[in-house]
């Protein structure tokens, strides 16, 4: 779900407090500003059925800060998630992983005697798949933003509640 | 020629009195301390009525009874640190009761905020489940803007508290004073007026329906709707039930009232929400204590969900009919579309329970019985604004006290405050000072909150006190009874023989003590006499006395025992 909330200290601690209390679990949670500096947008993935999604969207509108809250439907949404991925990278395994990152359109952001960095950008299962074939060569480390989400189409989340 | 802009300096706290008397606050209750002390500097000065009491809960509490027994916004003040911790009780409760309260705690200076300084908490992160919403403020600037978004916010929509956390610089600082005309928040934007198709939907359901029931809850009470309510009863016509927060819906004594629901509801209460095929459910929540078993609730019935929080719709139940609007505004909507229809069969049943299980008790000449007390103070002040603490002194004040009006009745539903009773009635007598206010009280509840004595004493607050005194933890010594085989564990309050009434007089205050049925009418009418300080009465009622009829937890509404 898609959720506008005003850019304010604390919204993020209430929003995500919300989630904990009323024994709903995130699955991932992403915030930042949109192109109104007063206004940031959370693109939160929540499980449940749609009794839950209901009680979910309502008890945030409950919320005085939030603004906005979009049910986000998957066949409609354009989901992407961003992933850096510190690999080892031994001089007789380097051209292998170059030619994985190309192939997943992927990209080396460092490079030193013994790792990489790779960046990714895609849905989830392009990164679970890069991922898993990476994981050969050792990942040393990993972090991944959560999705963040947009309507297909001209219909756009509004401020308006 | 340069025209200069005149401009009126003033400092934090007394933008904060300035804004308070914007919003027409008379009254406060509360306990100064290190972070509020330039709040208390300018209160000095100030025309508003302040109330000290002896600890912050009891400050919270009074609002709280203050708000609901007057229809305003209810205001405490906390220092910092303990100050605040103390009020949590108190926010919960109001919460919890959907009750307009505006807490106002201190804060350390911003530059020791997150440093663990002297009687630092970060309250604004401990209340945020418990207040509707709440506000760290940050500059002086802001104290205009705040306080008035505070009392909105505390007193439109579904009512609830809200918290202003003032760092003690903030509150010392120069701020240009430029109150804001309106309130604009892009987030809050309540529902009043529902939507006409669901109330015409409503409105045929009611037609079909052979069997209906209307289920009044404390929305009804904070939204004022309770002549609405009436008039679609006898509209239609269909029987009400309460919960206990809607009790003062419809008068006692009207032939259409089944009196309260659920675990210790009348009978007949819960057998006719049980039957009944339409349901009009209006500023209910669909509490456990009131539904029991959600399985076997209302089984038959289509329901008709009337709240002003979309959040209440479907959260327990389903609905056929949710309408999302102030149950005042709704109502009336309804009542044009609804057409009388006699539904004979329905009401002699209805009529015929309300015979056969009448509410009653074993009377006794010899030992008290705190039912007949209840019954006798009724009687005796049947216009008295009645709090009560919780566990068996508030169920049977809830069955047997004939509720006249909406707001006759405060007590805490949602939490259950035991110690919550006796500090709203003190905010409550302060708030309708004409009318006689009267905690009806268990000994353990009593002594929660006991110090208030010397509240009511310093400010004359004329409140009474009835003690139901078992010297039981009663309501827990009920469920040990019934349910774990007589173990009395931890629930004897004997204390070795402890004397409310000379405790009441040791602190200033009226003591009686009544021990037989004779002396109960006469000790009422004496302790009414008193008005310029608190009263104690400590009536030794039957220890084992139990609160019947009940519905054990977990089970349905209409399978009850006693």
């Amino acid at each position: 779900m898609a959720v506008l909330v005003e850019n304010k200290p604390g919204v993020l601690a209430r929003v995500a407090g919300l989630f904990s209390r009323r024994g709903y679990n995130i699955d991932s949670l992403t915030v930042g500003v949109t192109d109104n500096e007063y206004i940031s947008r959370m693109t939160i993935v929540v499980e449940g059925d749609e009794h839950v999604l209901e009680q979910v969207t309502k008890q945030l509108n409950k919320l005085i800060d939030v603004i906005k809250v979009s049910d986000l439907k998957p066949v409609e949404t354009v989901e992407r998630e961003l992933a850096l991925i510190k690999v080892k990278a031994e001089p007789e395994n380097r051209s292998e992983i170059m030619l994985i990152v190309d192939i997943f359109r992927a990209r080396i952001v460092d490079v030193s005697p013994k790792s990489m960095i790779i960046e990714v950008t895609g849905d989830e299962d392009k990164i679970n798949a890069l991922t898993n074939l990476l994981r050969q060569f050792g990942i040393k480390e990993m972090v991944r933003t959560g999705k963040v989400a947009m309507i297909r189409g001209p219909k756009i989340v509004e401020k308006k509640k | 020629m340069i025209i200069l802009k005149e401009i009126e300096l003033i400092t934090g706290t007394e933008a904060i009195i300035r804004s308070l008397e914007k919003e027409g606050v008379k009254t406060i209750f509360g306990i100064p301390g290190g972070a509020v002390l330039p709040l208390y500097d300018e209160l000095y000065d100030s025309d508003i009525q302040q109330i000290l009491t002896k600890h912050e809960q009891a400050a919270a509490h009074a609002a709280d009874g203050y708000a609901r027994a007057t229809g305003k916004v209810g205001v405490c003040i906390a220092t910092s640190g303990p100050g605040a911790t103390n009020l949590v009780t108190g926010i919960a409760n109001a919460y919890m009761d959907s009750s307009s309260i505006v807490a106002l705690t201190g804060q350390v200076p911003r530059n020791m905020i997150g440093n663990d300084a002297f009687q630092e908490a970060d309250i604004t992160g401990i209340t945020i489940p418990i207040t509707k919403h709440n506000y760290l403020v940050k500059t002086a600037e802001e104290i205009p803007r705040i306080i008035k978004e505070a009392f909105y916010i505390a007193s439109t929509g579904r009512k609830g508290p809200v918290l202003i956390d003032l760092p003690k610089d903030v509150t010392t600082e120069m701020l240009e004073y430029n109150p804001p005309k309106k309130v604009e928040l892009p987030g809050y934007k309540p529902t009043i007026r529902g939507h006409p198709k669901q109330i015409h939907r409503a409105s045929e359901l009611i037609a079909t329906a052979e069997r209906p029931v209307i289920f009044a809850g404390g929305g009804v009470i904070s939204s004022g709707a309770h002549n609405e309510v009436v008039t679609l009863a006898e509209l239609i016509p269909a029987p009400v039930v309460m919960t206990l927060m809607g009790l003062g819906t419809i008068p006692a004594n009207h032939p259409l009232t089944l009196g309260m629901i659920g675990m210790h509801g009348t009978k007949y209460a819960n057998y006719a929400v049980t039957e009944c095929d339409l349901l009009i459910s209006i500023g209910v929540r669909f509490d456990d204590r009131a539904t029991g078993k959600l399985e076997s609730f209302a089984p038959n019935a289509k329901i008709i969900h009337i709240d002003i929080d979309p959040a209440e719709i479907g959260k327990n139940v389903r609905v056929d009919v949710p309408i999302v609007g102030d149950a005042k505004v709704v109502l009336k909507d309804l009542i044009k579309l609804v057409k009388s229809k006699a539904r004979k069969e329905w009401e002699d049943k209805i009529q015929r329970w309300k015979r056969e299980y009448k509410l009653t008790y074993e009377k006794s000449t010899s030992t008290l019985k705190p039912q007949y007390i209840i019954e006798k103070t009724s009687e005796i002040a049947p216009d008295a604004v009645i709090t009560t603490e919780v566990g068996q002194n508030q169920m049977w004040v809830a069955q047997y006290f004939k509720f006249k009006y909406p707001r006759q009745l405060i007590t805490s539903g949602g939490l259950g405050t035991m110690g919550f009773g006796f500090p709203a009635a003190i905010g409550a007598k302060v708030g309708v000072p004409d009318k006689t206010v009267i905690d009806f009280a268990g000994d353990g509840s009593f002594l929660m909150n006991i110090q208030e004595l010397a509240t009511a004493v310093d400010f004359e607050i004329g409140v009474k006190v009835f003690i139901l005194n078992n010297q039981f933890l009663g309501m827990v010594r009920q469920w040990q009874e019934l349910f774990f085989n007589k173990r009395y564990s931890n629930v004897c309050l004997r204390c070795k023989g402890m004397e409310f009434a000379r405790i009441a007089e040791a602190f200033g205050g009226t003591g009686f003590e009544v021990t037989k049925p004779s002396e109960v009418e006469e000790t009422i009418k004496e302790a009414l006499k008193i008005d310029d300080g608190p009263v104690v009465v400590d009536f030794k009622i039957a220890r084992e006395e139990n609160v019947f009829p009940m519905v054990p937890a977990g089970a349905a509404i209409n399978e009850m025992l006693g």
